[in-house]
């Protein structure tokens, strides 16, 4: 097998306050292949957005190892990681187009093959027509679909997304799902995905890596072996409930009201 | 409705407005029979520009009080904010002597400025400018440290220079928080320059005034009154035309 492109290896985090050390992440553990599209759950405040954090050089860690790129695919991390957070974070004084260029303006790319680049994005996301107006005229799915554009207009190797589809309805989300296995799949880059979606996780991952609540730690790192192209139907699929059910478990929900569900609400 | 139309309602609007409180004014005063030198009526209050009182010069020098001192506060309150924005250092150092000067009533001042510098426009000038240069350095400073911790990070990874993130970041991000300062700003200016010219001086419409209060030509003023209104008002405009070229990209609302 060939070198992975993320490896993370026992990493630390602690935050340190003025008066006490809170441990975040520990022992955090797990490879990503280039090209993959691996999600990434846990519950809420268990430490997803500081690992996604660490893995872009925002935070710093106490302990372990991180390493990004590998021989075949080399790593620039000024120029090849794009981040789509759990907010658009739009700048509200530019318009959608200038917002998509924003990176490209700041790592100083040629401004021609830029501006084609993100008029090309924006038809991607759907969102043509739309360069001109300013981010509080969109909604809150086109304004995280601008973001996802501005993460790709310097053609990153690694794209980091936290929680994207979070503050969208039920619907626009498997939209967007089906859009960026669609982005994904056409651009061939590596992508992290944070969710708090178990159902989501799966339907997007190639992969579903699973963290315990605070400290996280390593819970579960299972192949989703569903093949591409993924359709909404898939997600009535046998196999596709034989892995959530799995994950639920593993987050400690259990499933159905069997008796272990029962005992486990009787003790508390 | 189409644009225009809505345009001329409001601002056909605000003249109604204004013009029906001058028509009360004049109602009030010739009905009531209050006495001129209490309540001078609007026609009064008009012909009283037919008097020698230098109302051009007077205004000029006012005026240019009020706009030399607005002016100096802008830009030493920007300048001011930007080298607190970039040096940490200087920030922790000065800033909570700016607070502390902050809580002195400046008009309180103006006497010592008068005792330092003698009168005339430059002292009146200088109280103008200290009056309005705090909520200007202060709004300044605090839109300066708005930008979003989160946005900051993802520029950073793009390793944005400091300059590329004032430049494209900060600066536009903090011109809201300047604005509302900028405005709140224009009536201490005009406030500042008066009360100098109350204390002091040999010209302006703050001494003029003065001088007609002992004749008790209140029609004059009045008339005084709205000039300096309207030095304020045009000020003001100004602010509102540069916050609209800025700003006009949306809703600003702070
Ligand atoms: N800058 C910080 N300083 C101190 N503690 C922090 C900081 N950032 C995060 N934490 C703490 O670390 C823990 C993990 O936070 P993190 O944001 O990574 O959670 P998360 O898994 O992304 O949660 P969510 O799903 O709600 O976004 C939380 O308990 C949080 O309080
Ligand atoms: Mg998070």
């Amino acid at each position: 097998m060939s070198e992975a492109f993320i490896h993370l290896a026992d990493v630390r985090k602690v935050f340190k306050s003025r008066k006490e050390e809170f441990l975040a992440v520990s022992e955090v553990t797990f490879d990503v292949q280039a090209g993959e599209l691996v999600s990434l759950v846990g519950p809420s405040g268990c430490g997803k957005t500081t690992i996604l954090k660490i893995l872009a050089g925002i935070h710093s860690y106490e302990g372990g190892t991180v390493r990004i790129g590998s021989k075949e695919s080399p790593f620039d991390p000024s120029k090849d990681i794009g981040i789509v957070f759990q907010q658009p974070l739009l700048l509200k004084w530019r318009k959608v187009l200038k917002n998509v260029l924003l990176p490209a303006e700041i790592l100083g790319l040629p401004h021609k093959e830029s501006l084609e680049r993100a008029h090309y994005l924006l038809e991607m996301v759907g969102l043509q027509g739309f360069e001109d107006k300013y981010p509080h005229e969109l909604s809150g799915g086109m304004q995280q679909r601008t973001a996802i554009a501005r993460a790709l207009i310097h053609d990153p190797k690694l794209v980091l997304m936290d929680e994207p589809f979070g503050a969208l309805d039920a619907l626009t989300r498997e939209k967007m799902n089906l859009e960026l296995l669609r982005i994904w799949r056409e651009s061939q880059k590596t992508i992290l995905f944070v969710t708090h979606g178990i159902q989501e996780a799966v339907f997007l991952g190639t992969r579903v890596i699973v963290l315990t609540s605070s400290p996280a730690r390593m819970a579960d790192n299972i192949s989703i072996d569903l093949p591409y192209p993924r359709t909404l139907d898939m997600k009535t699929h046998e196999e596709f409930g034989k892995y959530t059910r799995h994950l639920y478990k593993h987050l400690g929900m259990e499933v159905g009201n069997s008796d272990k569900s029962g005992e486990k609400s009787a003790i508390k | 409705m189409n644009d225009i139309s809505k345009q001329v309602r409001r601002y056909g609007w605000i003249i109604l407005i204004h013009l029906g409180v001058v028509i009360i004014w004049y109602l009030w005063v010739s009905i009531s029979k209050v006495p001129d030198y209490v309540m001078p009526s609007p026609i009064a209050t008009i012909l009283s520009l037919g008097e020698d009182y230098g109302w051009i010069h007077n205004t000029y020098v006012t005026a240019v009080e009020v706009f030399g001192g607005y002016f100096l506060a802008v830009v030493a309150g920007v300048s001011m904010a930007l080298i607190f924005n970039w040096f940490q250092l200087m920030e922790k150092m000065f800033m909570p002597l700016v607070v502390s000067l902050n809580m002195i009533p400046k008009v309180a001042l103006g006497p010592l400025f008068i005792v330092w510098l003698s009168y005339g426009i430059g002292p009146n000038m200088l109280i103008s400018f200290s009056i309005c240069f705090l909520p200007i350095l202060l709004t300044m400073e605090r839109g300066l440290r708005e930008a979003d911790p989160d946005l900051l990070d993802l520029v950073r990874t793009l390793r944005a220079s400091r300059w590329q993130i004032f430049t494209k970041i900060q600066l536009p991000g903090s011109l809201p928080y300047l604005f509302s300062g900028m405005k709140v700003a224009v009536i201490l200016a005009v406030a500042g320059a008066i009360v100098g010219e109350f204390i002091a001086s040999s010209e302006g419409l703050g001494y003029l005034m003065m001088q007609v209060q002992v004749t008790m030509d209140t029609a004059a003023m009045f008339m005084a009154v709205l000039l300096i209104t309207a030095i304020g008002v045009v000020l003001y405009g100004i602010v509102l035309l540069l916050e609209y070229f800025f700003l006009g990209y949306g809703p600003n609302e702070i």
